[in-house]
């Protein structure tokens, strides 16, 4: 029979047995452990009184309190909804300048929009609209395809070269790659664009005589004559050094010889009228900031 | 290692080997394009290396003729080298993806080196190569001491250890070709799961087998832990790797669950490989080595039965606390959450009789690293399960959901828990192991018992702070009735603490570092000089008497 012997420290027997020098005492379970036990199950057994609980084949048990997570999140969100009707309706209805002059609409735009744009803006056109090659700075005023709130507001709806049935359709030819220019004239028209921006004088050449020429015949259809730009087909303008794929020779050649093709998701359908006004409204007013 | 073989088990491990080898073969030549083919390849190579191995050694000596005078230790020595490799290797990954998170440039633009690769590198080789190797090592260890018995057999323990470590070299190396079935913790493809299920049921029969050999008229509490370890992580298993491959040579597969059911076996499967991967194995570690260390018989035996059934029972229950507020029914999140804060008295007993065994060597744990490993283990474990249970509740976890927290709180196990008790077990088992008096360096476990400490006090720290700041910023409203912050102001709040975070990882890989140095230089100092005579499985004077 096994061995019980008494553990001078604690004062209870060991269960007898031994495993190579290891002992157990026979002490009995704690009161608080069964305390415990019984409060946490008698927990549970109100618990699931209450709340949608045990499974009975078909169905389950769906609890006194008439509980259920989805209509909470509908009523949630009918109810947070409904706070933000008082502002968010006026929104959709007042007209831009009107609410750009409306200091009350214009406080909760500025409460709002930033965590908007922040989760679906800024990956693209940064943190505050800021931009970065290849995305447009979205405060500087020089704007692709207009600076009117109700063109803002449409270029945010159809998106640029998007998949929307309006979509805004932008491209810039390769004219390089797709050989629709000469070598040497691709040269030629890259030292005249860049020309156009310089803030020192530039020498004049007979190379910048021959960019000048193909400027006019290939390039003025859509960046104008001098270069201005056209919003019609979102062509950018060439003279004010705000570049949007950068202004050093690589960047500019990579423009000329290989095209662009920028594209900015339509937003009608992923975020609400009222959303996508409140974030033109942001834009005016970030823009307004700017000496 | 091979020289405990007999000529004839020699033979019959070049002949598995090269039928592995063949496998191997077939699988890279039909496997085409398909990543599964680089597999197949290195299959072949391990299999290839191993044969090699056993053939350098085909002509040693024949061992003595009865040998089951002394106890198999063999493959415990190699479970508990190759768990300080994992070890190493795997939370080095870890505080890489910590650094990532500081600074997404760290991937050199290399796909395998991206986030969502890296990670399951971490995680599979922590949890199952440093975690999984000192389990093997430690039961095959614990076993044979408790039941006063030589492992039964000779190659199959060799071939749990060699095969499961082929499982875990399989997953990671998959990962970061791409191949990963997206199930977390259960990222392996098919044949990967389906060599997993070969080795498990191995490891079961054998571990079935030493125990029915056994000479001790009782179960120790450890082999309980050890025994639910082993059944009840096949199960799970094999019911979440349940999957269709696309074609015997793809790696690809389809799991037979999909949309919300797939969700609940999935978390069924992770949380109880929390469970009884990362718990009940290593409750068995605590069970042997902490009394062992001590000096001291266990608290209580009528605890011990008390968790054991309580942590069993109430575990398999909770996994679905894992989808509050989700597409999953809420009477099953009811569940769930319920049996989770009933689940927390039974953890605080285990946790409960591991420190009361520690009444009267208190003074050992104030002088001996090793002890005071062991000790704050059952303090994290105690803390953990807390913090589990309370994070299970539906509205405390509507904050902790998707944040930081849940990483600091899986750390606290992870770090706290899981590696102290093996780290402490495994100062124990070293010296015991290479007849030895103490390890190379007492003072270098000491040092590393503080760099363990302070990292995963960083880590946990910096985790709560990091994660419950970043769920109150989550659902802040402004006056407006919208919300105040953009994802990525809540990822720019987290900068710092995921320095810090970084920072206490590199702490507790640091330690670690000490640790495989000083188990290095205790294995060199056995080689000059063996100081103990090994133990065996000695028939027991006072038992002999008795019964
Ligand atoms: C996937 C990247 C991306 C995202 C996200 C994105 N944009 Fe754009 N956006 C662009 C690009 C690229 C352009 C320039 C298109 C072109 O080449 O004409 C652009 C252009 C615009 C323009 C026109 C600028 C001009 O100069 O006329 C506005 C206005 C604009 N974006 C607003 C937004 C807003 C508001 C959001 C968030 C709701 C947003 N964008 C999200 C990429 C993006
Ligand atoms: C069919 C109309 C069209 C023609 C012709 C055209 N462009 Fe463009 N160009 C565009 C558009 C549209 C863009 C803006 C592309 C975008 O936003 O992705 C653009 C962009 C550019 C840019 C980049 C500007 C920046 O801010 O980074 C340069 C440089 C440029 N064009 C030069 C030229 C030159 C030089 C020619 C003549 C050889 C030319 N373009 C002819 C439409 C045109």
């Amino acid at each position: 029979m096994a061995v019980e012997e008494r553990d001078p420290l604690s004062g209870y027997k060991t269960t007898g047995h031994e495993w190579n020098g290891i002992k157990e005492l026979n002490t009995p379970v704690p009161r608080p452990v069964f305390v415990f036990l019984i409060a946490a199950f008698l927990f549970s057994v109100g618990y699931w009184l209450l709340m949608p609980a045990w499974p009975t084949g078909q169905s389950y048990t769906k609890g006194l309190l008439g509980f259920d997570q989805r209509d909470q999140v509908a009523r949630d969100v009918a109810a947070a909804a409904a706070q933000r009707a008082a502002w968010s309706r006026a929104l959709e209805y007042t007209p831009f300048d009107v609410a750009l002059a409306d200091p009350a609409l214009m406080t909760r735009v500025r409460d709002t929009a930033p965590a908007l744009f922040g989760d679906n803006c800024a990956m693209c056109h940064g943190q505050s609209g800021e931009g970065g090659p290849g995305f447009p700075n979205l405060r500087d005023g020089a704007w692709l395809w207009g600076g009117t709130p109700d063109e803002i507001a449409e270029t945010m709806r159809v998106g640029v070269n998007a998949d929307h049935a309006d979509t805004r359709v932008s491209q810039m030819p390769a004219f390089g790659r797709d050989q629709m220019l000469p070598q040497e004239d691709v040269r030629a028209v890259i030292d005249y664009v860049r020309s156009l921006s310089s803030e020192r004088p530039v020498a004049p050449s007979a190379r910048l005589v021959r960019g000048a020429e193909v400027f006019a015949n290939t390039c003025a259809a859509c960046h104008g004559v001098t270069g201005e730009g056209s919003q019609a087909v979102g062509a950018p303008n060439l003279t004010d050094g705000a570049w949007l794929y950068g202004g050093d020779r690589d960047s500019v050649h990579q423009s000329v010889w290989g095209g662009r093709h920028g594209q900015m998701p339509a937003w009608e359908g992923r975020l609400s009228t009222a959303e996508r006004r409140l974030l033109t409204l942001y834009l005016l007013d970030l823009g307004r900031d700017q000496p | 290692m091979l020289s405990e073989l007999t000529s004839g088990q020699r033979q019959a491990a070049l002949i598995f080997l090269a039928l592995v080898a063949c496998v191997g073969l077939f699988v890279a030549g039909f496997g085409g394009a398909d990543p599964i083919a680089a597999h197949g390849w290195l299959v072949l190579g391990v299999a290839l290396i191993s044969a090699f191995a056993v053939l350098t050694r085909f002509h040693d000596p024949e061992p003595v003729a009865d040998r089951s005078g002394s106890y198999y230790d063999a493959p415990v020595k190699a479970g508990i080298i190759l768990a300080m490799v994992w070890a190493v290797l795997a939370m080095f990954v870890g505080d890489w993806v910590a650094w990532l998170l500081v600074d997404p440039e760290l991937t050199f633009s290399e796909p395998w080196a991206s986030f969502g690769r890296l990670r399951p590198v971490h995680t599979t080789g922590v949890i199952f190569g440093f975690g999984g190797n000192a389990l093997i090592a430690t039961s095959f260890y614990v076993v044979q001491r408790t039941c006063r018995v030589r492992l039964a057999g000779h190659l199959s323990p060799l071939f749990v250890l060699w095969g499961y470590n082929l499982f875990c070299l399989l997953a990671v190396t998959g990962y970061l070709w791409g191949i990963n079935q997206s199930k977390e913790y259960a990222e392996p493809e098919w044949y990967a799961d389906l060599w997993l299920v070969i080795v498990w049921v191995a490891y079961f029969v054998l571990y079935l087998r030493t125990l029915a050999r056994r000479k001790e008229p009782h179960i120790y509490v450890a082999n309980w832990y050890y025994l639910a370890f082993i059944l009840v992580v096949a199960v799970l298993h094999i019911v979440n790797g349940l999957a269709l491959p696309l074609s015997w040579a793809q790696a690809k597969s389809y799991s037979l669950f999909s949309g919300v059911q797939d969700a609940m076996t999935q978390w069924w499967y992770g949380h109880n490989a929390v469970a009884f991967f990362l718990t009940a194995g290593f409750l068995g570690m605590l069970y042997y080595y902490l009394p062992k260390r001590a000096e001291r018989p266990i608290y209580s035996y009528r605890l011990s039965i008390i968790s054991f059934w309580g942590i069993t029972f109430f575990y398999m229950w909770a996994g679905s606390h894992h989808l509050h507020y989700t597409a999953l029914p809420q009477w099953v999140q009811t569940l769930g959450m319920t049996f989770s804060v009933m689940l927390l008295v039974p953890s605080w007993a285990s946790a409960g009789n591991a420190l009361m065994t520690l009444n009267g060597a208190w003074h050992k744990v104030r002088d001996d690293a090793t002890l005071r490993f062991m000790f704050v283990a059952a303090v994290f474990y105690g803390l953990s399960t807390f913090e589990g249970s309370f994070m299970a509740i539906r509205p405390v976890n509507a904050l902790s959901h998707y944040t930081d927290w849940t990483v600091g709180h899986v750390h606290a196990g992870a770090l706290g828990w899981v590696a102290m008790i093996t780290f402490g077990a495994i100062y124990a088992s070293v010296p015991w192991l290479w007849k030895q008096k103490t390890m190379w360096s007492p003072r270098l476990v000491e040092v590393h018992f503080w760099l363990a400490l302070a990292g995963t006090l960083i880590y946990v720290f910096a985790m709560w702070n990091s994660g419950i700041i970043q769920g109150l910023m989550w659902r802040t409203y402004n006056e407006s009735g919208t919300l105040a912050y953009s994802f990525v102001d809540s990822l720019e709040a987290m900068h710092p603490y995921y320095i810090a975070r970084a920072v206490g990882g590199l702490f507790f890989l640091v330690g670690t570092l000490v640790g495989c140095y000083n188990i290095w230089m205790t294995i060199r100092a056995s080689r000059a000089a063996a100081v103990l005579e090994g133990d065996h499985p000695a028939p027991r004077p006072a038992l002999e008497t008795g019964s």
